[in-house]
């Protein structure tokens, strides 16, 4: 018999007494709290990320005097004009550890934890592109805010490739002290547009 | 080149030396204390969490109770998108497939993401026997992996190391394996997370294979889950060719919005944030995004055997936050390495014996290792009552024991009482015995309770078993029967 086949079995056999109906209470929805950006600003910022609200009109030059002098990649359908990025088609990891940033959009902000949420569009780009590089500038418009961990399932696509960001990478391995920046993007900076 | 819980000592005797060990106390007091007090504080900020944990447990009770058909929706959903998937009956099958997979594409190392159910597979020696080296990349693991050590809790497995001894290991070994650490390493917890950082870079950047677990597996999408912090698990989930998730069964939910509930409460009760900086999902392959070649091996190795126990079974909804351990007086005071396996504490206490049976010492020894105070269920984000568990399996423990021709002295103990309380003149022979010992002990004995009464030392023999860690208070001089007869049963005033 195959593996399989011969689990398959094993778990039919072991579920042999119980009924599969069982039903399931829904899970909670939070209180409306009112300000959304308001409270998504200060969880991002909690986790020691740097928030920067600006115009649209002002989305450029905003987005330079962040990256400053870094050396940037951007994902080819980024919408905006970032003077001396490199366009991501196809670097490879090692050309991509060469580069400072990354500017990428989001696909929904989470007000509640402070999430920003990536589906890799191309607005955002593949997922190496938001991962090599040490500075994340993450442009993210109001509108893409929502309440929380729910709405933001529901919004989402599961067959597309998916990245859950909650501030800067971070580890609290060493004496539980959480220290910001191991392997992912020590900077985060959320330009948030409205 | 790590060690291996094969061999250790049944949990009392090691517990005793982990006892003994001041440093490991004070360690493992600091670390739990503190994730405690985080833990506490982001999880009283969400008002219905009671509620959020009944749909927890309800999430994971439904996928279980339907097992079967969940697992294969989750299969035809995974190869739909383009993974090729593996069903592994036991550890050595699932090494096996991982090492084969490796091997095609001509790879002498593997890059990990943090996973318990390769630990529990002994996936890193197996590939070690197979010339393929497996990088560990959560941090905690490269502690325990290069410190040639074993890991002592679920989340933080390096929680009884403190900086300066992680400052030794990583000065002593990151050469020997890669990039060495800088000759001027402080203990700085920031300074040891950057040494890791630029240790590490050089393999994610050329692996060819990496190596994962699953947080969750939904079954209708096919998508799989993994939750961490460090960026690590992204680096091995996007950028090697060829992907390995080794998931045991019962991480199945059955829909994508049965994720809800269980990314809500997952970082609160595991590292006591609102989120954890870094959650990836993926569904098979994404042409020109990640891993090209995907593969996943559906687990059982023991979970079916404990899925077959009516009492037991609800320790398959573990989502392996560690909240249990965290609040744990045992798991505080001995730390992990006492539970002999990668899944110590409370819900290790459990888990073992159910996917392993009680056959031998060491798992048969973990029942007990709990005072049955109850914060573990108290804490758990799927409800699981892990004292219920404690008992029903020290049951097992007993029954395990029913045929042995030589009885056990506390087997032995229970016939006798029962011998003794069976008759009423045996009852009394016993009662006059007991009234003499405790009329001498209450002479000679220079132990004494809070309020006076004297109590046994520690005994002898099998006695010791009782009184190496409790006060034994000695027996009244008499029966309440023989202050019946003497006292008319308390007309004649004297009450004594």
């Amino acid at each position: 018999m195959s593996a399989r086949d011969e689990i398959l079995g094993r778990v039919r056999a072991a579920l042999a007494d119980v009924s599969p109906a069982v039903s399931v209470p829904a899970a909670p929805r939070v209180p409306d709290r009112g300000d959304l950006v308001g409270l998504f600003v200060e969880r991002v910022e909690d986790y020691r990320a740097v928030v920067t609200r600006c115009a649209e009109a002002d989305l450029a030059s905003v987005v330079a005097d962040v990256l400053g002098t870094a050396r940037a990649v951007v994902p080819p359908g980024l919408g905006l004009t970032v003077a001396d990025a490199v366009v991501d088609e196809g670097l490879s990891a090692a050309d991509l550890d060469a580069i400072d940033a990354v500017v990428t959009r989001a696909a929904v902000g989470i007000a509640e934890t402070g999430t920003i949420v990536l589906d890799h569009q191309p607005d955002q780009g593949r997922r190496a592109i938001s991962l090599v590089p040490d500075l994340h500038v993450c442009i993210v418009d109001e509108s893409q805010v929502v309440a929380d961990v729910p709405d933001a399932i529901a919004l989402l696509d599961p067959a597309r490739p998916l990245t859950w960001i909650s501030g800067p990478s971070a580890t609290s391995d060493i004496e539980l002290d959480r220290v910001e920046g191991v392997h992912g993007p020590r900077t985060l900076h959320v330009v948030l547009v409205g | 080149m790590s060690g291996t819980f094969v061999g250790m000592p049944a949990f009392p005797t090691a517990a005793r030396e982990a006892l003994a060990d001041t440093q490991l106390r004070r360690n493992l007091a600091h670390a739990t204390h503190t994730i405690r007090d985080k833990r506490a504080r982001v999880v009283a900020e969400v008002e219905d969490w009671e509620d959020l944990r009944l749909a927890g447990a309800g999430v994971k009770e439904a996928a279980l109770r339907d097992l079967a058909t969940h697992l294969e929706t989750l299969e035809a959903s995974l190869v739909r998108a383009g993974a090729t998937v593996h069903w592994a009956r036991d550890a050595e099958e699932a090494c096996a497939i991982v090492a084969d997979v490796a091997r095609r594409h001509g790879a002498d190392e593997v890059v990990k993401v943090k996973s318990m159910a390769t630990q529990e597979i002994g996936l890193n020696e197996a590939l070690e026997a197979e010339g393929i080296a497996a990088w560990e990349t959560d941090l905690a693991e490269l502690i325990v992996q290069l410190g040639d050590d074993l890991p002592s809790h679920i989340l933080v497995p390096a929680i009884h190391r403190n900086r300066a001894e992680i400052r030794e290991i990583f000065r002593r070994r990151m050469a020997d394996v890669g990039r060495a650490a800088p000759d001027d390493l402080s203990d700085e917890p920031g300074v040891l997370a950057g040494a890791a950082r630029e240790h590490l870079r050089e393999k994610f950047l050329r692996a060819k294979v990496a190596v994962s677990g699953a947080n969750f597996a939904v079954a209708d999408t096919g998508t799989l889950v993994v939750v961490e912090s460090e960026g690590n698990g992204r680096m091995c989930l996007t950028l090697p060719e060829v992907l390995v998730s080794v998931v045991g069964i019962e991480k199945v939910v059955a829909t994508w919005s049965d994720l809800d509930p269980m990314l809500r409460l997952l970082p609160r009760s595991s590292t006591g944030e609102r989120m954890n900086p870094y959650t990836s999902t993926w569904t098979g392959v994404t042409p020109g995004d990640g891993p090209q070649e995907v593969h996943v091996v559906l687990l059982d190795n023991g979970r079916t055997r404990a899925l077959a126990d009516e009492v037991g079974r609800q320790a398959l909804r573990c989502i392996r936050c560690s909240a249990c351990l965290n609040v744990c007086p045992v798991y505080e005071r001995v730390g992990g390495h006492a539970y002999g396996s990668v899944y110590p504490g409370p819900i290790g206490a459990i888990l073992n014996p159910l996917l392993r049976g009680v056959s031998d010492e060491q798992t048969a020894s973990l029942p007990y290792a709990s005072s049955l105070c109850g914060a573990c269920f108290e804490v758990c984000p799927v409800r699981i009552d892990i004292p219920s568990v404690l008992v029903d399996q020290r049951a097992a423990v007993v029954d395990s024991h029913r045929g042995d021709r030589v009885p056990k002295a506390e087997a032995a103990a229970m016939k006798a009482a029962a011998w003794t309380f069976a008759d009423a003149r045996r009852l009394r022979w016993a009662e006059r015995a007991s009234g003499l010992a405790g009329r001498v002990l209450g002479r000679f004995s220079r132990t004494t309770l809070p309020g006076g009464r004297a109590a046994a030392g520690r005994l002898p023999g099998p006695g010791a078993g009782w009184t190496g860690a409790r006060d034994l208070p000695a027996p009244p001089a008499e029966s309440f029967r023989e202050w019946w007869d003497r006292t008319d049963g308390g007309q004649d005033g004297d009450r004594r």
